[in-house]
């Protein structure tokens, strides 16, 4: 007989094991890497730890994706993409995962999350933060995901901001 | 910004070598002086054009949790609720957006437990229903925007 699972509820993120040395490394490069020529023997002299050791952690955490980037970390205001929405769709369960990373190759696409539906006051479940220079930019770019991703049949909706009360960065331990 | 800032932004949002000399090794990459490079790095975080140099974590690994919570805010009531949530520091931003669910804020806890006992309170204290939807699966996150 032909079983197919279409449809099983995806696997949270277990939190990693870590160990203090981890979670000091951690903690102090949250805020960035030091701008020297010598970035990891730097953090290894304040850690007292040797290079070789420092770099083998991070390349563990960024295996592990406890890193989930490692790199710059761009403003978009700041850098021209001055107008996002929250676009959210309606997708039939079997679909969302095929969808979702339909969805997230596009570079203008920042975030896509699968979310719960509450229904009956919100049918959404697939979450996506679309970026473009402008409104008119945005919505172009929306247009071009559904059609890409074969979208049009999806009920769908755009939530731009109106107002920001509040932005703060996360902070660990 | 000029087109050196601008290659040095777009190569370095693919990620960073994890070498003796990674700064050596990208300017050699892009044909400039190590010097250089890093002079325009510090420069473009000084003037805020960079948030960051450096890792960003998976909370949830490190034992946190997130949750995108939306509230259907009566306009009268808009200023004194935003007031309320805002007081709880787990709140980690809160925007507002045109839909009926106007209100839409982030909480970011050091525990998931911490997600609900926040969202009961805000609950008590506004009189109003929250809607919490937490993550249950995340996509490949395209941080790479051309510039």
């Amino acid at each position: 007989m032909d079983m197919k699972v279409k449809y099983r509820l995806p696997s949270l993120p277990q939190q990693a094991v870590l160990d203090d040395t981890d979670q000091a490394l951690i903690t102090l490069i949250q805020t960035g890497l030091p701008l020297s020529p010598t970035p990891y023997a730097d953090i290894a002299k304040e850690l007292q730890l040797n290079e070789e050791d420092v770099i083998q952690r991070i390349q563990k955490l960024n295996d592990d994706n406890v890193i989930k980037r490692f790199g710059v970390v761009v403003r978009h205001h700041e850098l021209g993409y001055k107008a996002n929405a929250m676009t959210v769709w309606n997708i039939p369960d079997d679909a969302v995962s095929e969808l979702g990373a339909c969805m997230g190759q596009f570079d203008f696409v920042t975030l896509c999350y699968r979310r719960p539906r509450r229904l009956p006051d919100w049918p959404y479940n697939l979450f996506t933060m679309i970026h473009g220079k402008d409104r008119d930019d945005v919505l172009a770019n929306i247009e071009l995901l559904a059609k890409r991703c074969n979208l049009d049949e999806n009920e769908h909706k755009v939530l731009f901001s109106t107002r920001r009360f509040k932005q703060r960065g996360a902070i660990y331990r | 910004m000029d087109a050196l800032d601008r290659k040095i932004i777009n190569l370095l949002q693919t990620g960073f070598p994890l070498t003796e000399a990674p700064f050596l090794d990208v300017a050699v990459q892009l044909g400039v002086e190590e010097k250089e490079l890093l002079k325009r790095l510090s420069d473009l975080l000084e003037n805020k054009t960079l948030s960051r140099f450096g890792p960003m974590y998976d909370a949830q690994k490190l034992g946190g949790a997130f949750s995108l919570v939306a509230v259907r805010v009566p306009e009268d009531k808009y200023e004194i609720v935003t007031a309320i949530v805002n007081s709880f520091p787990e709140v980690a931003h809160n925007y507002k957006r045109d839909h009926d669910l106007n209100m839409w804020y982030v909480l970011a806890t050091d525990s998931p437990e911490k997600i609900d006992e926040v969202n009961a309170k805000i609950e008590k204290k506004s009189g109003l229903k929250v809607y919490n939807m937490p993550k249950l699966e995340e996509y490949y996150i395209g941080l790479n925007l051309p510039v």
